[in-house]
């Protein structure tokens, strides 16, 4: 997949704000997102990670701010105009199409690339069959790719947690983003299992060229994968940068474990 | 669940007097005085006793299941006939008061002729109290013998006993259609007596119904096994000539059938169109349509107003004309009550939708609107359809509009299902917003479905209306709305073929039992009822839709709730 680079970034935020009647989830916020790259916004529960990654995806609408996908603005749009323009995204409490099957569920990431209309499907057109064949193809190769391979006629809801995970990955691959956001994807996971997802996203970025912005609990997946690092406490940014930097910031050890942690990690350095 | 796997005494008597609650329900309610004149087996047994024992069976077959699962075979043959004592003392209760108090000033149907049938030919109350004892123990015993039957066999005999029952009530049916035709004559001397089958007509129902259903479960000899080995081509093959000798016997139907019959099927015919429209909206969209009346009404006033040489004739176009116009106008229909409920979920769509179906009936009643159609006297003269010299006049002709209108419906139903945007209604039934985020637009993908539904129903319409020749309002009450959502139901929802079964039990068993009409209501309330609780996917299960109420999961699963690793 060739890409066509328009800005210097895939995504930036500029100073997004989003404000919840006199509660302020996510505030002044301004990231920037090389091509390419795998970008984790961490922080403590509650500190408005999902609910930006919601105003990205147009679920909810900004209350102050821009966001830019490839140098456009994207504030505003519908949610599937935002998947069309190449977003798109997993949940942290997977969603996937329950009673659907896990071809089905894939088929259905594909719909915002497809074109069949009604007519198209009653006549049951050339072009319509091509597009379904077509469509199907690309749904089990991503089965494939995420290691569903035979269970294409299981129901959703009747895969195993891990798998359910991959096959919620599998559909949003299926609208052909530029970007991916995955919402805490090893939330659950054992260690092998959260092992096996790290290596997985790296591979996305290898294989498909693109680039994963990720929310993240696991600080081992974090640090393994991540080109930048932007940590969140109460919608506020308080730190980024690569991982070491923010491995060594006394914000972020504050955030996460308290002020004495912080003191005597300073002490520590000290 | 310590609690579940209890099975006691009190259990037993606790299902034995629900049995015997429902019991005396429905001796009070006339069922059983009602249904005594219809035979089913000559001289031994009528539909009323099947009523009056029918609780009994089923409470003493629950009884007999539920112990089953945890207690020994003897202690839930025991069960069973003790619950069917229990339900026994009830009815019986129920003849010594009536017998002793006149209790008919409150209870109507506490009629001589229901004691006299409670008596079971008994003089003495004493007598008849035993007979009612013996009878329900034993019935009571069959429904424990009935569960305790492996799972195969029993359904073989369910199938067997409501062939019975089936013939039994169509007795009269095929005595007035097949009455004058000379083969008919030794058929019904062997199967039928004066009134009810003959035991010789009992015996052959049954054993095709057993014989059929255990060919049909049994994986060797099921054809579909034997066609799925074969060849593609040959497959191909034998699938396009059962297709052709399927609508041979159906263009056939009606010739052979005559007059009445063809006029029942092309009843269940209109519901079956309009059953397909909504199996649409609320089956595959998952928006659930309660006004959906509105667009047949719509659709059947299109062609009464454009086509009527009565009264308040207008355009006198042909049917053929105002067809498309009423498909048009009902699909806009469809359009403009999308429009404001896209934002409604659930319970209130459903509410909003019952108010669309209210207002479409009140503006068709009103006086407002009588000048153009024509108020509570509706409107009349509608001629029939033609084309040429050929003019569909009565129902066996008029059966073919709608066989047609059947065939085209079902095929647009069958390709949607599986394409681009069948698979968006049915992502939006799941989660709306995760649709949403995966690309569907809900607004256009929503309004299509509606529109879809709603063409169908139009359609549905014009054909009533053509073959009814007049409309009225009160043929466009809710109650249309609801039959055509309890046949989808209990077909199966998001079921194709679901819809076809679903309407020719709804619709069509109650115009062979006229008896029936007054507890249609109860019937479907009951059949709802039952089926939620031991078939919730309907009778013929949309595939998935089957194995998500009967597939266990593929691992236990792990609970996604997980501690949270957040240090640094």
């Amino acid at each position: 997949m060739a890409k066509k680079r328009n800005a210097d970034y895939i995504l930036e935020t500029i100073h997004v704000t989003k404000q919840f009647g006199g509660l302020v989830a996510v505030k002044d916020l301004s990231i920037q997102v090389p091509y390419q790259s795998i970008y984790s916004v961490i922080g403590p529960n509650g500190a408005g990670k999902t609910t930006f990654f919601n105003c990205i995806t147009g679920f909810y609408k900004v209350t102050e701010g821009d966001i830019l996908l490839d140098g456009e603005s994207i504030v505003g749009l519908r949610p599937d105009i935002i998947v069309k323009k190449g977003i798109s995204r997993t949940y942290q409490n997977i969603r996937l199409f329950q009673n659907l099957t896990a071809l089905e569920n894939v088929m259905v990431g594909h719909h915002p690339r497809m074109h069949a209309g009604w007519l198209g499907a009653v006549l049951n057109t050339p072009a319509t069959r091509h597009e379904e064949a077509e469509t199907r193809k690309l749904a089990m190769e991503l089965l494939e790719f995420v290691g569903l391979k035979g269970y294409e006629q299981e129901l959703a809801t009747n895969l195993p947690y891990g798998q359910q995970r991959r096959l919620e990955i599998a559909r949003a691959l299926a609208s052909e983003p530029k970007l991916l956001l995955l919402d805490e994807p090893t939330a659950g996971m054992n260690p092998s299992e959260t092992e096996e997802m790290t290596n997985f996203i790296d591979n996305l970025r290898k294989e498909l060229g693109i680039t994963v912005l990720l929310i993240e609990h696991d600080m081992r997946v974090v640090m393994t994968i991540s080109d930048y690092i932007t940590v969140l406490d109460y919608g506020e940014k308080i730190a980024e940068g690569k991982p070491e930097d923010v491995r060594a910031n006394p914000r972020v050890i504050e955030a996460y474990l308290g002020r004495g942690a912080a003191t005597q990690h300073k002490a520590k350095a000290a | 669940m310590d609690k579940e796997l209890k099975f006691t005494w009190s259990d037993i008597i606790k299902y034995g007097a629900i049995g015997g609650v429902v019991a005396v329900y429905v001796i009070l309610i006339g069922m059983v005085v009602a249904f005594n004149e219809r035979y089913i087996i000559a001289e031994t047994l009528t539909l009323g006793q099947i009523a009056l024992f029918a609780p009994t069976f089923l409470l003493a077959y629950f009884a007999a299941n539920n112990a089953r699962k945890i207690k020994s075979l003897s202690f839930s043959i025991i069960a069973s006939a003790l619950a069917g004592l229990v339900t026994g003392v009830f009815v019986a209760a129920l003849l010594v008061l009536a017998s002793k108090v006149n209790i008919r000033e409150v209870f109507l149907n506490v009629s001589p002729e229901l004691l006299e049938i409670l008596h079971f030919g008994k003089d003495s109350l004493t007598g008849a109290t035993i007979m009612i004892m013996i009878f329900n123990l034993a019935v009571g015993l069959l429904g424990g013998l009935f569960a305790l039957t492996p799972r195969r066999w029993s359904n073989a005999i369910l199938m067997g006993a409501s062939l019975v029952a089936l013939m039994g009530i169509m007795q009269e049916l095929m005595s007035i259609t097949f009455g004058n035709k000379d083969w008919f004559k030794p058929v019904s001397e062997f199967i039928y007596a004066k009134k009810g089958l003959s035991w010789g007509g009992t015996a052959l129902f049954m054993l095709l119904g057993i014989l059929g259903s255990l060919w049909r479960s049994s994986a060797s000899l099921h054809p579909g096994t034997k066609i799925a080995k074969m060849p593609r081509r040959q497959q191909q093959t034998i699938r396009i000539a059962s297709f052709l000798l399927g609508l041979i016997i159906l263009l056939w139907l009606p010739r052979f059938l005559g007059s009445y019959p063809s006029e029942i099927l092309t009843t269940v015919g209109i519901y079956i169109i309009m059953g397909l429209g909504l199996n649409i909206v609320v089956g595959f969209a998952g928006l659930l349509d309660l006004g959906y009346v509105a667009f047949f009404a719509i659709g059947a006033y299109t062609v009464g107003i454009l086509t009527t040489t009565g009264k308040l004739a207008t355009m006198e176009w042909g049917f053929w004309m105002a067809l498309p116009a009423a498909v048009f106008l009902a699909t806009m229909a469809g359009v403009i009550l999308g429009i404001p409920v896209l934002k409604m979920r659930g319970d209130y769509l459903a509410i909003v939708t019952l108010g669309f179906g209210e207002i479409i009936r009140i503006l068709v009643l009103s006086d407002w609107l009588k000048p153009y159609i024509g108020g509570a006297q509706g409107i009349l003269q509608i001629p029939k359809p033609s084309i040429g010299d050929y003019a569909f006049k009565g129902p066996q002709q008029i059966y073919y509009i709608v066989l047609i209108g059947i065939l085209l419906v079902g095929y647009i139903a069958w390709r949607l299902r599986d394409a681009r945007i069948g698979r968006a209604w049915k992502a939006m039934r799941e989660d709306e917003d995760v649709a949403e985020a995966m690309g569907i637009h809900l607004v256009s993908t929503k309004l299509l479905a509606f529109a879809t539904g709603a063409a169908f129903a139009g359609l549905s319409g014009a054909i009533f209306a053509a073959k009814l020749g007049s409309i009225f309002p009160h043929s466009f009450n809710l109650i249309v709305s609801i039959n055509v959502l309890s046949l989808i139901i209990v077909g199966g929802i998001g079921s194709l073929p679901g819809v076809v079964v679903g309407a020719l039990i709804l619709v069509g068993l109650p115009e062979l039992l006229r008896e029936f009409a007054d507890y249609r209501m109860l019937f479907y309330g009951a059949l709802l009822v039952a089926m939620m609780l031991v078939k919730p996917e309907g009778f013929i299960p949309e595939k998935t839709h089957a194995r998500e109420l009967h597939q266990k999961p593929l691992e236990p699963e792990v609970a996604p709730e997980a501690p949270a690793k957040e240090a640094i």
